[in-house]
């Protein structure tokens, strides 16, 4: 079974083709202004590798920051509705009602509130206004807006508001590509519904970025499946991950903490991963990056749903260090790395370059950082670790020392002893641990619900049940499948033993029967 | 019954909130809410919305309304979690006002806030405003508790019935009278659980002398100079949660990492235990924090130092934001701060309602925490 794992970076893209568990090849080239140029170029590398007569690749796992930095950079961005059906509940606050200005007025989003959706435990709030539904469609398709995102109050309990109306809005907008909230978020109505707009206008993105990459594999002369990985360190075909941009928000720092697992066996440990502009740290817990359960800003919109919990810090391989000062950061060169840094012939001082002088890595000429004053490096070096020590210290989950692996282009920062860490751990190929963790990837499924009139163990059976089904229609081998995580917290006030569970399994992807 | 408005109070004398006093209030609000209320946020929103829709939104200090005047308190009921989700129409708050006039057969003078603590600190501000009545600077509590009955007025002696509760949908549902404080909040618990998890309740009203003595004085006024001390400090860098200290008298009793956190339901209620493990000023020490809903006592090393109705605050040792209960979570790094109770908690009739013992902790003796110099 022979997979490539790419992994497209803002600083550098990354490419792994694995064997079975053994690793054939790795490539680092820089990102491309155009992006598809430096996938070509990492795809090449990796296929020359390969080798003659060695067969076909099966597959090819590729993440992306796109659709991330489309919606920071508010550029790319597709006009759209949302619909939500909900009232009378939420009439003063209409749907995107706390975004930001600016990406408020790139989306331009049209929005309806219709009569509709549900309770908490499954009674209709009030009965669903079909015609205000279809009113909606049909200023939507006047408008010629076809991204729609549809929202029903309680909709992650009972879906049949989101899809009686996606039906309603089909039959006037038959080419409507429709964003439920459902399948996206959490109990939680203005953070899921902000998802879903979110997701709503990456749409055209999502397949102009698949069908980007299906040219450059095509130019590569790979033909095999195509997956894109997710923000919980699974994949998904790429196909189906176009529809849902935002499940590839965070899947870069969360594939550099599946390939660190893979790389080091450690299933329970803490992840640096020093990127070129910043550093993300994360906890490994059974292999999978911790989820978190919280609010999670996404260019200043609060959302609520799959992403791993992660403290990002200013520091990369490529932040600028200021030579007056020695203040680190918070800006980077970025991909301009190789050409602005000084020991690539530019003239902007990187932590990169006092890595250099510092001895802990080669790259470049050293020549261009020999005239640095061997104090001012130390401090710097110094202050840097400290920088990442406390990030560490701050995301560790208990006062035990555990491993801290370190990963990423820029993991030669990183001391080799870190206060409150049992060892920290490098691998020969942390470097690409990003693009070797997308191609180890797997399926996973998810159920957040709340549980009325039942045992605690007949709802954690429950739950357990849906999300098994979930991982299968995802494109998980049933007998792979095992359980993540399970998480259930009463619910105060309410009677029928009413609890919110959250079960997450996971599985090998279903290769039809190839596996 | 704008025409028939009364002159109780000088215009002069009252407060307009601004967009940047509702993010101190939503911080502040947080802080005072010690675990509980509910999150502050949707009410902000609403009470944003309101001030973009050109309702002024105002607070008074009760010795500044002519003391007859007709103040009626107000505020959200409901499981928070089900808050979240289900959204308010909006005007819930208003109808419950109007609901009452009718009742009473009398106009509403001021509107008053149960519970500073958490979410009820922005109901009444958004009920007020859109009735162009001030909201009077004080509350019933001072910070959050669970149950109705825990009010300063019902524990010092209003009848907090006749009542109105008003849904999303319309519903509007008025309790005569209620034996006592306890079986009003039986049965308004039974009715938001019919209405869906989630109603607006307005309390009978009281006079505005009542209020100056009975009221915890000066919530708004404190929520968010609290607010303001803890984003001052962020924005220069200083540390936040000994700006909030140095601001109301309190105390960080432990800076730790959540190291264990057990959940589990009692009598209908979320409970639990948080065990802290120290670092910096308290390396090498434990501490463990009672929650039901709030958070109720503090104790290191298996002694207990701080108990309710004291305040005892969770917060993010970076951010110096308050961590609800249902938000705290293994690993999270937290300082917990302490601040005394209003003098109106302490007395023996309070402590009977918001003491340990009230809380299921019989064997706890309330001890009021010193101020710090």
């Amino acid at each position: 079974m022979k997979r490539i794992g790419i992994d497209v970076g803002g600083t550098n893209t990354d490419a792994a083709m694995v064997d079975g568990d053994t690793i054939v090849a790795t490539v680092k080239v820089p990102t491309s202004e155009d992006v598809m140029s430096g996938v070509r170029t990492a795809l090449d590398a990796v296929s020359d590798a390969r080798g003659p007569g060695n067969g076909p690749i099966d597959a090819v796992m590729i993440g992306t920051t796109h659709f991330t930095n489309a919606i920071v950079e508010r550029a790319r961005l597709e006009r759209i509705a949302v619909i939500r059906i909900a009232l009378p509940s939420g009439r003063s606050l209409p749907p995107l009602i706390d975004w930001p200005d600016d990406l408020r007025r790139c989306v331009d989003p049209m929005m309806f509130m219709v009569h509709g959706g549900h309770e908490y435990d499954g009674r209709a709030l009030v009965e669903m206004r079909d015609d205000e539904v279809r009113d909606a469609a049909r200023a939507i398709r006047d408008a010629g807006i076809t991204a729609i995102a549809i929202s029903a109050l309680f909709s992650p309990l009972t879906s049949q508001c989101e899809r009686r109306a996606a039906d309603l809005v089909r039959e006037i907008l038959p080419n409507a590509r429709i964003t439920l909230s459902h399948t996206l978020g959490r109990i939680g109505l203005l953070e899921r519904e902000n998802v879903a707009a979110l997701n709503a206008t990456l749409q055209e993105l999502g397949r102009r970025t698949v069908k980007a990459f299906d040219d450059a594999l095509a130019t590569a002369g790979i033909d095999a499946p195509f997956f894109l990985t997710q923000n919980d360190g699974t994949v998904a075909l790429a196909s189906i991950a176009a529809e849902n941009p935002v499940h590839c928000f965070a899947s870069g720092p969360t594939n550099s903490m599946r390939g660190a697992a893979f790389l080091t066996g450690e299933n329970d440990a803490m992840v640096v991963d020093v990127g070129g502009t910043t550093s993300d740290i994360g906890c490994l817990s059974g292999g999978f990056p911790r989820e978190a359960n919280n609010i999670v800003h996404v260019g200043g919109v609060r959302t609520l749903f799959r992403m791993p919990d992660l403290l990002p810090i200013a520091l990369g391989g490529g932040t600028i260090v200021d030579a007056k000062t020695g203040a680190i950061g918070p800006r980077s060169v970025g991909y301009r790395i190789t050409q602005d840094s000084l020991v690539f012939g530019g003239e902007t001082l990187t932590t990169s370059d006092i890595g250099v002088a510092a001895g802990l890595v080669e790259m470049g000429d050293h020549d261009r950082v020999k005239g640095l004053d061997p104090a001012f490096v130390s401090q710097t070096l110094t202050r840097l670790r400290e920088m990442v020590a406390d990030g560490f210290d701050r995301m560790k989950i208990s006062a035990e020392s555990i491993p801290l692996i370190a990963v990423g282009g820029g993991a030669f920062l990183v001391s080799d002893t870190v206060a409150g860490a049992s060892k920290v751990i490098r691998t020969e190929n942390a470097g690409t641990a990003n693009a070797l963790g997308a191609a180890m990837a797997q399926v996973s499924g998810e159920v957040d619900q709340v549980f009325s009139r039942m045992s605690r163990e007949n709802a954690i059976a429950e739950a357990e049940s849906a999300a098994r089904t979930n991982a299968v229609a995802a494109g998980a081998r049933e007998e792979t499948l095992s359980t993540l995580e399970i998480e259930d917290i009463p619910i105060a006030y309410l009677r029928d033993n009413a609890r919110r569970v959250r079960v997450r399994v996971i599985g090998d992807i279903d290769f039809g029967g190839a596996g | 019954m704008s025409e028939t408005k009364r002159t109780t109070f000088d215009r002069s004398d009252l407060r307009v909130l601004t967009r940047e006093d509702l993010d101190a209030l939503e911080i502040g609000a947080g802080i005072l809410g010690t675990g509980g209320g509910g999150n502050p946020y949707q009410g902000k929103l609403l009470a944003l919305q309101a001030m973009n829709d050109g309702y002024e939104l105002s607070i008074l200090a009760p010795d500044r309304i002519a003391q007859e005047a007709v103040c009626m308190p107000v505020g959200g009921i409901g499981a928070p979690v089900v808050g979240v989700e289900r959204i308010r129409e909006g005007r819930e708050g208003l109808r419950c006002l109007r609901a009452m006039e009718e009742l009473l057969r009398a106009p509403i003078d001021a509107v008053v806030c149960e519970e500073i603590g958490g979410a009820n600190s922005m109901s009444p501000l958004v009920a007020a405003g859109l009735a162009g009545l001030p909201v009077l600077d004080c509350d019933g509590m001072g910070r959050a508790f669970p149950e109705m009955q825990m009010t300063t007025f019902s524990i010092y002696g209003h009848s907090s019935t006749p009542s109105v509760m008003c849904d999303l949908h319309g519903n509007v549902v008025t309790f005569t009278h209620a034996a006592s404080e306890v079986w009003h909040e039986r049965m308004a618990r039974a009715c938001v659980v019919a209405q869906g998890g989630g109603a607006m309740l307005a309390a009978a009203p009281m006079s505005a002398r009542f209020l100056c003595r009975y009221a915890v004085p000066d919530s708004y006024t404190r929520a968010i100079a609290l607010g303001e001390a803890v984003m001052t400090a962020r924005r220069r860098q200083e540390d936040p949660i000994a700006a909030l200290c140095a601001h109301q008298t309190g105390r960080q009793v432990f800076t730790g990492k959540i190291t264990d956190l057990r959940r589990h339901l009692r009598a209908g209620f979320a409970v639990g235990e948080l065990t802290l493990t120290g670092f910096g000023n308290h390396h090498g020490e434990s501490a463990e924090v009672k929650i039901q809903n709030e958070n109720l006592v503090f104790a290191r090393e298996g002694i207990v130092e701080v108990s309710v109705p004291d305040l005892i605050v969770i917060l993010d040792i970076d951010s110096g934001h308050a961590i609800t209960t249902e938000m705290l979570r293994y690993g999270q790094r937290v300082s917990v701060v302490a601040l005394p109770a209003p003098q109106l908690l302490r007395s023996e009739e309070a402590l009977a309602v918001v003491g340990p013992s009230a809380f299921g902790y019989p064997d706890i003796a309330y001890v009021p925490l010193e101020p710090a110099a």
